[in-house]
């Protein structure tokens, strides 16, 4: 079957999309499980351990706690509460942190600080996967044992208000709810005055004992304008407000019950320095979490705490800096407990907090909790009770350890369990028979130690090995892709030869022996592997009848691959039979792309690399220009006019760097298809004025991507350096932000319409105009007549009146399509076509990119027609190397908006723009377009270059091959480095979000890919 | 001819690695605490002043392409004038590349400018050496097959050289070793003074390997 190159490399990417999705399945693994986790009901609680006297104490200890009230504040930082924020902006909360009966610590969120997985942590005590980020958008009830289902168990009425991810986590779990939705960034009062105005009542009535409130509007404000906006202060100061209403609520209550209550007050995650959240720098993993109730012990004084820190204080400070004995490293301590300004709370664990609710409550510890109790909260109980507590949370993570890990009994935290379980044995029964308080005391203090070591080693190792990865399928999804790549690079001299065709051999795979014994081999290793294997594995979960058609693909492939390796040899045997050694060598353009791509795929193995992934494009693409600008000036500059063969030269030096590609030298000859038309001399025939334009159009282009760079600062080490992008945004310059915005959308406007017919010049016009109108509506720009900003609203009005438009044009555009292919009218109104889908491309990205971003949007438009007016058409570069270098400033496009390879950076607002409510696929898919504009605008524009420009018919076929097996390489290369790096200290911060983020850009290649071909067909058809 | 040509490109190209080894360690005996990370500006300017005497030097010594007429006085004040003009345009030139391929505009300016001028002295000051300030023998020479002698081919190599080492020089900059010679634009320059160390000493070699090969065409 023949089929066109085009088609063929959209029909590979989809394949590898699959390789791809199965590899994803299995490498972000399910987390610690308990294999009991489905049934919930509570097996019967571990009796005391007792050696010899029998202990009455078998069933589970009563609550400590009658009312539970969690005040969970999404991204609150934990300087928010214990910094100089906290002493400004929270007095009561500093009051009671410093003075009140209160423990206060630093909690550490575990990656991927986002809300859902998040909640999870806090209630289950497991780590979440890293693919909890992905469902994050639609969260699914939680089925694991968790501290809400036993409350509701136990017959607790559990109120919840604010974010309604509580609601969806917990379904029918509350007596009362109202969920707020967290996706109207841009709102971060009426969020919270929805949770605040239940207060009053709730707090009146009191027929409840759990209640959780979710407040939203600080993560909204932190998204919207930063952790250093001053409405971060006013925020605060409500929340303080709120605190201190429930507090004295609760105190005023507990006078008439026995038990005291508690108040928990904590963050899901913390806030990075741009008001982001999602990766694991510190400011993101520290959060807040005060227990305050009653039962604990009032702070000592000031006084006592200065005695505090002076023996916290070692001696050494005082003999190593004999000048400055105060205010050395570690004085700050000291100067802080005397001014009282920042505390310096204890760390611990996010997932610590579910086992403390559960002893709290009386309820039994999840089961898959890895988190152990805050030993702080149980101080104040007598000794056997802790003691009780103590156990039974050791046995609880014991029995997660023989679960998880084979070798249990190797693992010291094992041992120490056994040993402080026969220490608490004896205790047990000592305290049964005599009374000796003092020998009780000390044995017990020593009992305590040692759980306490046992519990913290135990928490520690079941924490470490989250969970296993699920080797057979990633092994699998590998062998798809890289059978793909291999497919691709073999079919490179076919795909690309004039003719764009190539023969892909479908039926006779299907009946050779080859196939059947591939077939026959991978499904004995498949019942093998499944029937063996322990630990969960996606592959073997699936039914027989899919797995067996992975089979198939696999083995099909295989053979694909294997007789396109015989034509190529066959293929190469005669040409080095005919000595047609290709004449034509690489050109330094050629070898540039060449090495810049091998680069790149190689720089991925270097998590600093990742990290600043966007300096590798822009470094990569100021070279492109510098060679182009090279080029051109070679071709222009007159004094050697054209003697092609002056003096006989050895090959370039670099040949010898490359001896691995001389077995290219055959395709070689056909990545250059256009080369032998072009002549030194083409730009002589240009005028005096293009002239000028050819050679100042690389210099151009330089200085464009050095502004757009200095406009968003991304990625890590200099993610905090001032930027445009900060300095526009903030506040004080609305009035240049209006004018730049302003001036973005006429100069858009100027550049696009010039070839779009009039109709859809008039919606252009119109539809920009309505961006400008939405971000006014929302409060980002100002209209000259309104001078101070009264009523925001959501736009959604405004952003509507967009949607019709673009939908206007991009139906324009397709119906000119359609008709080229009917009526065969020709070209012309093809060309229209293509370039009205682009533009309505264009005005979507213009309502969705954040507001200072129209920049972007105008430069990439100009940097667009600079090149195809003065640099590709004069120059007449191939078709592969506009696709290269088109791939290329797509890539760097996608940094140049904020991006970087970090979850953070993501802008959800512009899933909701023009949406009342979250709805699910729309969101998705305006998330994807906003963060991937750079590549696809590129994309489209190569399409549009490629049909006005190009003289072949085959261009757009070359080009839908290039572009796949250009962005295939770096996902395939990537998998296979990620695979080896499994182990890596950065693997959930750096590499997992990179291998999410390579997964959707092979998605948006494939779609970019299907575009190439639909737009293929309709050309071959007319 | 050529076998003496290449002899004599050897020993010049030995004389200006030596130059750059002892700007290294000279300096050393006449100022304090001279290091090339910690005092890296002086050193830079220690190193492009020496390596450009030396240029100087042997330039009036060997005299590549020795032309056989005369010229006046005031010819060669206009050609030096212009060497100077040339120099510093390249420098200029340099700087504003430096600040398109993403170096900050504000700060570190006189980092910037010192690496444009060392890298000028190893790419622009041999150039005006050998071809003096004359465009389309530039254009010609470092154009493909454009060579007409074994001092330009070596000139190709060397500055070809050392521009590659300067943009390699830019790789480790991203990543978090936080070494000292990680700053702007330290491994940038070290990579240039590789690069061109390096094309200095393969530069005879290779012709010297490829002798057979390369055939000149005497104008």
């Amino acid at each position: 079957m023949r089929l066109g190159s085009g088609t063929f490399a959209a029909c590979c990417v989809v394949v590898e999309v699959l390789g791809v999705v199965l590899f994803l399945r299995g490498f972000f693994p399910a987390p610690v499980r308990s294999s009991s986790s489905s049934k919930h009901q509570a097996e019967p609680p571990a009796p005391e351990p007792s050696a010899g006297a029998s202990s009455n104490w078998t069933k589970l200890p009563p609550p400590l706690f009658s009312k539970v009230v969690i005040v969970l504040i999404d991204a609150l930082r934990d300087d928010f509460v214990f910094g100089s924020k906290g002493v400004k902006f929270m007095p009561y909360t500093t009051y009671l942190v410093e003075k009140g009966a209160s423990h206060s610590f630093v909690a550490e969120a575990k990656p991927p600080t986002v809300t859902m997985p998040r909640i999870k942590a806090l209630m289950t005590g497991s780590v979440p996967g890293f693919i909890d980020v992905v469902m994050n958008l639609n969260s699914p009830a939680l089925l694991e044992d968790n501290v809400i289902t036993q409350a509701k168990a136990a017959g607790k009425r559990i109120i919840s208000y604010g974010d309604e991810t509580w609601v969806k986590l917990f379904p029918k779990h509350f007596v009362e709810y109202d969920g707020t939705t967290s996706f109207f960034v841009s709102d971060y009062t009426e969020v919270d005055e929805n949770v605040t105005r239940h207060l009053d009542k709730v707090l009146k009535r009191g027929d409840w004992d759990v209640l959780i409130l979710h407040y939203l509007g600080l993560d909204h404000i932190g998204h919207v304008s930063g952790p250093s906006s001053p409405l971060i202060g006013r925020k605060l100061s409500e929340m303080d407000g709120v605190l201190m209403k429930i507090h004295t609520a609760l105190l005023s209550e507990e006078r008439e019950t026995l038990l005291p209550s508690l108040l928990v007050l904590c963050g899901d995650h913390g806030m990075s320095e741009t008001g982001g959240h999602g990766a694991s720098s510190t400011e993101e993993v520290s959060t807040p979490l005060l227990l305050v109730s009653s039962a604990f012990e009032r702070k000592p004084e000031t006084w006592l705490c200065v005695l505090w820190s002076l023996s916290a204080l070692s001696a050494d400070v005082f003999f190593v800096h004999p000048v400055n004995p105060v205010w050395p490293a570690r004085g700050s301590r000291f100067r802080s407990c005397w001014l009282g300004d920042i505390r310096y709370p204890k760390h611990v664990q996010q997932t610590d907090l579910a086992a403390t609710l559960a002893i709290g409550l009386g309820l039994p510890i999840p089961k898959n909790s890895v988190g152990h109790l805050l030993f702080p909260a149980i101080e104040g109980k007598p000794m056997r009770e802790q003691l009780r507590f103590l156990h039974l949370n050791t046995v609880q993570l014991t029995k997660l350890l023989q679960e998880n890990v084979p070798s249990f009994e190797k693992e010291p935290g094992f041992e120490q369990f056994k040993i402080s379980e026969r220490l608490h044995g004896n205790w047990i029964r000592l305290y049964l028979e005599e009374n000796n308080s003092e020998v009780l005391f000390n044995l017990g203090t020593k009992v305590r130690r040692q759980y306490l070591d046992a519990l913290k080693t135990l928490s520690l190792s079941l924490s470490r090995q989250v969970a296993q990865y699920d080797v057979y399928s990633m092994v699998v999804g590998t062998v798809v892709v890289l059978e793909v790549l291999t497919l691709l690079l073999l079919s490179i001299p076919q795909a690309l030869s004039s003719k764009a065709e190539l023969e892909v051999p479908l039926l006779s795979p299907v009946f050779s022996l080859l196939f059947y014994l591939t077939f026959l081999v991978l499904s004995a290793v498949h019942v093998i592997v499944c029937t063996s294997t322990e630990s969960s594995c996606y592959l073997c979960s699936l039914s027989w009848l899919t797995a067996g058609g992975v089979m198939v693909l696999v083995s099909a492939l295989l053979c694909a691959v294997v007789s396109a390796l015989t034509k190529v040899l066959v293929r190469g045997k005669l040409l080095s039979k005919n000595a047609a050694h290709s004449n034509s060598r690489w050109s330094e353009l050629d070898l540039l792309i060449l090495l810049g791509t091998l680069g790149h795929v190689l720089s991925l193995g270097a998590s600093s690399f990742i990290e600043e992934e966007h300096q590798t494009w822009y470094f990569l693409v100021s070279t492109l220009c510098l060679a182009l600008c090279h080029d051109i000036y070679r071709n222009y500059l007159p004094g050697d006019d054209c003697e092609p063969q002056r003096c006989l030269h050895v090959e370039g030096g670099f040949d010898g760097a490359t001896p691995a590609l001389q077995d290219k030298n055959t395709s070689s000859a056909v990545l250059e298809l256009n080369r032998g038309c072009k002549s030194p001399s083409s730009l002589g025939t240009l005028r005096g004025y293009e002239k000028w334009m050819v050679l100042a159009s690389p210099w151009v282009i330089l200085t464009c991507c050095r502004l757009l760079r200095s406009l968003n600062q991304t990625g890590v080490q200099w993610a905090h350096r001032p930027d445009l992008g900060h300095w526009l945004t903030s506040s004080d310059h609305k009035a240049a932000l209006s004018v730049l915005a302003a001036l973005s959308l006429a100069v858009i406007f100027a550049l696009i319409q010039r070839r779009c017919s009039p109709a859809s010049k008039v919606a252009m016009a119109l539809g920009l105009l309505g961006v400008y109108c939405y971000r006014a509506a929302i409060g980002n720009v100002l209209f000259p007549w309104q001078q101070d900003n009264k009523d925001i609203s959501k736009g959604i009005l405004e952003a509507r009146f967009v949607y019709v438009f673009v939908l206007g044009i991009l139906f324009t555009g397709t119906k000119d399509l359609l008709k080229s292919q009917v009526v065969a009218a020709g070209f012309t109104v093809k060309t229209v076509g293509l370039w009205e889908l682009y533009s309505g491309f264009v005005l979507l990205a213009a309502l969705l990119l954040r507001p200072h971003n129209l920049p972007v949007l105008v430069l990439s438009l100009l940097i667009q027609t600079l090149m195809a007016k003065f640099v590709w058409k004069p120059l007449r570069h191939d078709v592969a190397e506009v696709t290269v270098m088109h791939y290329w400033f797509g890539q760097a496009f996608f940094y140049f908006q904020g991006n970087s390879n970090n979850i953070a950076t993501v802008d959800i607002s512009a899933g909701f723009v023009g949406l009342d409510t979250y709805v699910e696929i729309p969101a998705i898919f305006l998330t994807a377009f906003a963060t991937y504009t750079g590549p696809v605008l590129w994309a489209s524009h190569l399409v549009s270059f490629l049909s006005s420009e190009a003289s072949s018919s085959s261009a757009l076929s070359h080009a839908g091959f290039c572009y796949a097996l250009i962005g295939s390489f770096p996902v395939s290369a990537y998998i296979i480095l990620v695979t080896s790096l499994r182990y890596h200290l950065f693997i959930w911060s750096v590499f997992s979000p990179k291998l999410l983020y390579e997964g959707m850009h092979l998605l948006i290649t494939a779609a970019v890919c299907v575009f190439f071909t639909a737009m293929d067909q309709t050309n071959t058809k007319s | 001819m050529k076998d003496t040509d290449i002899k004599r490109l050897l020993y010049t190209h030995l004389l200006c690695i030596c130059s750059i080894i002892l700007s290294i360690f000279i300096p050393s005996f006449f100022l304090e605490n001279f290091s090339i990370l910690e005092t890296h500006l002086t050193w830079l300017c220690i190193c492009s002043v020496s390596v450009t005497a030396v240029n100087l030097v042997l330039y009036l010594v060997v005299k590549p392409n020795a032309s056989s007429k005369r010229s006046s006085l005031s010819f060669k004040v206009t050609r030096f004038v212009k060497c100077c003009v040339y120099f510093l345009m390249s420098c200029f030139t340099f700087h504003v590349i430096f600040v398109l391929y993403g170096a900050p505009l504000i700060e570190l300016v006189l980092e910037t400018f010192l690496f444009a001028v060392t890298l000028s002295t190893f790419t622009t000051v041999p150039c005006l050496c050998l071809l003096g300030p004359n465009i389309k023998a530039w254009l010609r020479v470092f154009s493909r097959n454009g060579v007409t002698s074994v001092w330009e081919n070596s000139l190709q190599i060397t500055t070809i050289s050392s521009f590659v080492g300067a943009w390699l020089g830019a790789f480790p900059i991203p990543l978090d070793w936080e070494r000292p010679w990680q700053v702007w634009p330290i491994s940038c320059t070290l990579g240039a003074t590789f690069g061109y160390v390096a094309g200095l000493f393969i530069s005879p070699l290779w012709i010297y390997w490829n002798r057979k090969q390369l055939t000149y065409k005497n104008n």
